[in-house]
């Protein structure tokens, strides 16, 4: 089943055009890298699909909901974590868990168990009632993770989620995602690491506007002849600059 | 329900863990209201006088005792030289002088008419004013005096004379404090509602979790609701702890129904709120929300007779007056705390209020769903 | 001194390119001087009076058609009875009401005693006085003009000089002390803001360790809020003198130069609230409430000091804008030269000099 299908979605600013017709669709339990150069068009692909942004034209559905009509339906099925830190700094780590899961709809008794539970997976339990600002990034980033999937989505958006954070905290970070895919969650991630390319299902690169490349790592390498993704990343970037 | 009483609780829980933001919210307002209302008394009192008496007859000297008796007069210096008395207005020693030519006495008796010479610092014309009207009655009063003295028995039969009685309605005391405490309050729930709100939403956008709270499924109204509900809470909070003190320290009148100035408050905090809104949908930073809102602020409290009256406006100024919500709040606080207006008497005020708060808060949301 | 050159010019394009901020401090005093010298007044004209006349005479008749002549009364409307007229306060309608008994003409003419009553709404306790004394005023005149009195026996009459402001216009009261605020606010919360920002966003620490001296830092990043509040204070003076005829009767020089002092007092207040603190909020905070606030109500600008209780008075001392405002209005109204000036000058500079001692002693311990 396909939890995203995007079929010629476009956004124009005026005369720029910021996404030029793409189409893709990810599996459910894929863990879908989209991936691109900054300015490539994928942070504004994905505020349509998470209904921030209304789309120019084209048509797309996200957990089965049309992206036009159904945008309230489509934010109860959807996580979300964004490049910003997205957790209030002022707020302590239980009440972050607390006020996320309340605006989700999480019952009250379903809402406790969870955050005792979330709290003794990530370790949190001794800084539940310390404030998210003074916690060190690293653990921000996988409480804020945490908080993005907490009410089961069917979907989990992450924009450049490991941004600054040191090789070991990625490292982890990843085993979260891999554990959250098991479970049956659809991950669609972007990133500017090309190393954390390689651990997702299947990657689409971005360039002007459009989708580049699209498919498994093993088949991008194999489409552009060359060992990594950074080589492949500098082959798009060029040919881009080129076209 | 639910989801607004979780964004509720998220507003309070980081209210309250400011304590910067506390101080501000109660603190401050408190102290600027006692001082406030201390320090804005238009009341003149204590006019310093200087004296330049030429003539040192019995009847000068009599005027010049009939200055000293009044409670508006100090008399600080005397000298005989018109210069030094202007020496002493300049150097703030005097606001009055009051110059007694020679043969003052000999003239009013000879001549039937003689002339005094007032001398008044006028930069402040208010006080210039006063100063002049009550250096004219004292004038006036002895005139009278000395005229009934020396014509003795020997006084033609007197005119009839209207007297003039007046009495102080509402404030018999006179107490400068009465009308300020109603004013000040206004200002200080406008302060609160309308910087907090504006600055409170713009620093979501500012810090990025805006975006966060955007692709959850709460609803924009939610959002708005959730953010203004505390302040609206607050500012009557408010609004009742300004009322506290003003009874308590000032013991201001409250002669009316403080339930309809809650409910005017309720009314008037929905358009301030709806102002701080939309300062905050055309801001991006906590500093440009600051002062835009300071600007507006400082525009609104000066043209809202809390300060300075409005009828003393020209007329384009006072038709302005009509489109400032300060202006009906301080107008309606006054009429209720102190002359115990009715609902029915404030109900033009009321509409106005009731017109405000749909148009500001149309504008503000359709900005808002505009910009996102 | 061309690195000193760069530190200014960068400070510059951060001023100008943001255009809001930048609207604010050349449309606040603006906005201000206009609003002062054309709307707001603290005059009392225009109040609005209702009639309770039993008489209905043609002395009733003209004695208000006098009070309603002048420019303090106008003529609301009859009213019947004292219910009506407290009725017509609580609407807000009238300010005062004349209360005229029955007969008055021929009480007038018969030499009989007779009484008429002025109520008038305290809650404004200024403007009831004033518009009391003004009322009796009006009606006195009168009757003396009726009665033909002008050659009484043993006339006082007055003579009056209104020195400094013959029209009594309330603008020239004003001036002064909106330059004052606009200074307190481009010179010291600006600067105060500006520096803190640079610590906040950590450029700070690159401008200390690169070649610059850091007094020249600071200097550097100081002089164009100078610039600008010179800038302004020009403006203010110029509107106040060419729009509304605000007089300078005293030096020209000496004006510059206590402004300039003032300016540099101010400066120093931002930049000591800078060592203080390392985020903008608080800066913000600190400037609005312990500057701006003190600096709009205890320093003269509207409110009399004089009539203001002992303690507040005693607090008015410490605020640097009181003695620029006392400053202002001698050199402005009154044209008295620097011997009548010379104490307020010296206080400011001792001022001036004692916050950049503290500012100086504040950043050498943050840097040690």
């Amino acid at each position: 089943m396909d939890v995203i299908t995007a079929d010629k979605l476009t956004k124009r600013f005026g005369d720029f055009v910021a996404v030029d017709q793409i189409s893709f669709s990810v599996k459910q339990g894929e863990i879908f890298g989209f991936l691109g150069a900054n300015g490539a068009g994928k942070t504004t692909a994905m505020r349509m699909l998470t209904g921030l942004s209304r789309p120019t034209s084209g048509q797309a559905q996200v957990a089965g909901f049309d992206i036009y009509r159904d945008v309230e339906k489509i934010k109860r099925r959807i996580g979300y974590m964004s490049q910003k830190f997205s957790l209030y700094e002022d707020l302590t780590v239980s009440e972050n868990i607390e006020f996320y899961g309340g605006v989700y709809g999480i019952k009250a008794r379903d809402l406790r168990l969870k955050t005792s539970q979330l709290l003794s997976e990530l370790g949190l339990q001794e800084v539940a009632r310390t404030l998210v600002g003074s916690l060190p990034l690293g653990w921000k980033q996988k409480l804020a993770f945490s908080v993005a999937i907490m009410h089961d989505p069917a979907l989990v958006f992450l924009d450049e989620p490991t941004g600054g954070v040191d090789p070991i905290t990625r490292r982890q970070f990843w085993e979260m995602i891999y554990q959250a895919a098991d479970r049956g969650v659809t991950i669609f991630v972007t990133t500017h690491y090309m190393d954390e390319a390689e651990y997702c299902d299947r990657i689409s690169m971005m360039a002007n506007g459009r989708i580049a490349a699209l498919g498994t790592p093993q088949e991008l390498r194999e489409q552009f002849q060359a060992p990594d993704m950074n080589a492949i990343f500098l082959k798009i970037a060029r040919g881009s600059q080129t076209a | 329900m639910r989801t607004i009483f979780f964004l509720l609780r998220k507003e309070f829980r980081q209210i309250f863990r400011h304590r910067v933001l506390l101080m501000l919210i109660f603190v401050m307002p408190i102290i600027q209201l006692i001082i406030l209302a201390n320090a804005a008394d238009y009341e003149v009192r204590n006019i310093l006088l200087h004296v330049i008496d030429h003539d040192l007859s019995p009847t000068s000297y009599r005027l010049v005792n009939h200055f000293q008796g009044s409670p508006h007069f100090i008399l600080t210096s005397t000298s005989f030289n018109p210069q030094r008395g202007i020496d002493a207005i300049n150097a703030d020693k005097a606001d009055l002088v009051l110059e007694i030519p020679a043969q003052f006495e000999r003239r009013l008796l000879r001549e039937n008419s003689a002339q005094l010479h007032l001398n008044i610092n006028a930069i402040n014309g208010v006080k210039a004013g006063l100063a002049q009207g009550y250096a004219n009655n004292i004038i006036r009063n002895f005139n009278q005096d000395i005229r009934a003295e020396w014509l003795g028995l020997a006084a033609p039969p007197q005119p009839g004379r209207i007297a003039i009685t007046y009495s102080n309605w509402f404030n018999p005391e006179m107490a400068y404090s009465a009308f300020m405490v109603p004013g000040i309050l206004v200002m200080l729930v406008t302060l609160v509602g309308m910087f907090l709100s504006g600055i409170n939403i713009v620093k979501e956008k500012e810090i990025g979790t805006i975006e966060q709270i955007n692709v959850t499924p709460i609803r924009k109204s939610q959002f708005i609701i959730g953010k203004l509900l505390p302040f609206w809470i607050i500012g009557l909070v408010e609004l009742a702890i300004g009322l506290g003190v003003g009874k308590l320290i000032f013991d201001i009148p409250m002669v009316g129904n403080l339930g309809l100035v809650f409910l005017f408050a309720a009314i008037y905090m929905l358009v301030v709120l709806g102002i701080g809104l939309l300062v905050s949908t055309i801001t991006e930073t906590q500093q440009q929300a600051m002062f835009i809102s300071w600007f507006f602020l400082i525009v609104f409290i000066l043209m809202s007779g809390l300060f300075t009256p409005i009828e003393s406006m020209p007329l384009w100024a006072q038709r302005i007056t009509w489109f400032n919500p300060i202006a009906y709040f301080v107008e309606v606080n006054r009429l209720i705390l102190l002359k115990g207006s009715s609902f029915m008497d404030i109900r033009p005020h009321l509409g106005a209020m009731v017109a405000f708060a749909f148009t500001i808060n149309g504008l503000a949301v359709w900005n808002y769903r505009k910009r996102s | 001194m061309r690195q000193l050159r760069i530190v200014i010019l960068k400070e510059f394009y951060h001023i100008l390119r943001d255009s809001r901020t930048l609207l604010i401090l050349f449309g606040l005093p603006l906005v201000q001087i206009l609003l002062f010298g054309f709307a707001i007044t603290n005059e009392i004209k225009g109040a609005k009076m209702a009639v309770v006349d039993a008489s209905g005479d043609d002395i009733s008749r003209e004695m208000v058609q006098r009070l309603t002549a002048s420019d303090y009364f106008i003529y609301q409307g009859r009213a019947g009875s004292r219910e009506e007229v407290l009725h017509l306060f609580r609407e807000g309608k009238i300010k005062m009401a004349l209360f005229i008994p029955p007969n008055l003409q021929r009480d007038f003419y018969h030499g009989e005693a007779t009484e008429i009553q002025l109520l008038a709404d305290a809650t404004d306790p200024n403007t009831a006085t004033t518009l009391v004394n003004y009322a009796t005023a009006i009606i006195n005149d009168y009757q003396l003009e009726k009665l033909d009195a002008q050659d009484a026996p043993f006339q006082i009459k007055t003579e009056l000089t209104m020195r400094y402001n013959p029209l009594l216009k309330s603008v020239y009261l004003f001036v002064p002390g909106v330059m004052t605020v606009i200074l307190m606010l481009v010179s010291a919360m600006m600067t105060s803001i500006a520096l803190t920002r640079e610590k906040e966003l950590g450029t700070m620490e690159v401008l200390l360790v690169s070649p610059l001296q850091p007094p020249f830092i600071i200097i550097g990043k100081v002089i164009p809020y100078f610039i600008l509040g010179m800038v302004n204070a020009t403006l203010i003076v110029t509107l106040g003198v060419l729009v509304f005829g605000m007089p300078v009767q005293g030096s020209w020089l000496l004006l510059g130069a206590e402004t300039i002092l003032f300016i540099l007092t101010s400066l120093a207040l931002g930049i000591l609230i800078s060592t203080r603190t390392d985020s903008q909020q608080v800066a913000m905070m600190m400037s609005l409430m312990a500057l701006m606030l003190p600096t709009i109500i205890l320093s003269g600008f509207i409110f009399p000091i004089e009539s203001m209780p002992r303690p507040l008075q005693l607090l008015s001392n410490i605020i640097p804008a009181k003695w620029f405002i006392i400053i202002l209005r001698n050199i402005m109204l009154k044209g008295v030269g620097f011997d009548f000036v010379w104490r307020e000058t010296l206080i400011l500079f001792g001022m001036f000099s004692f916050f950049t001692l503290l500012s100086i002693r504040n950043f050498k311990t943050r840097l040690a």
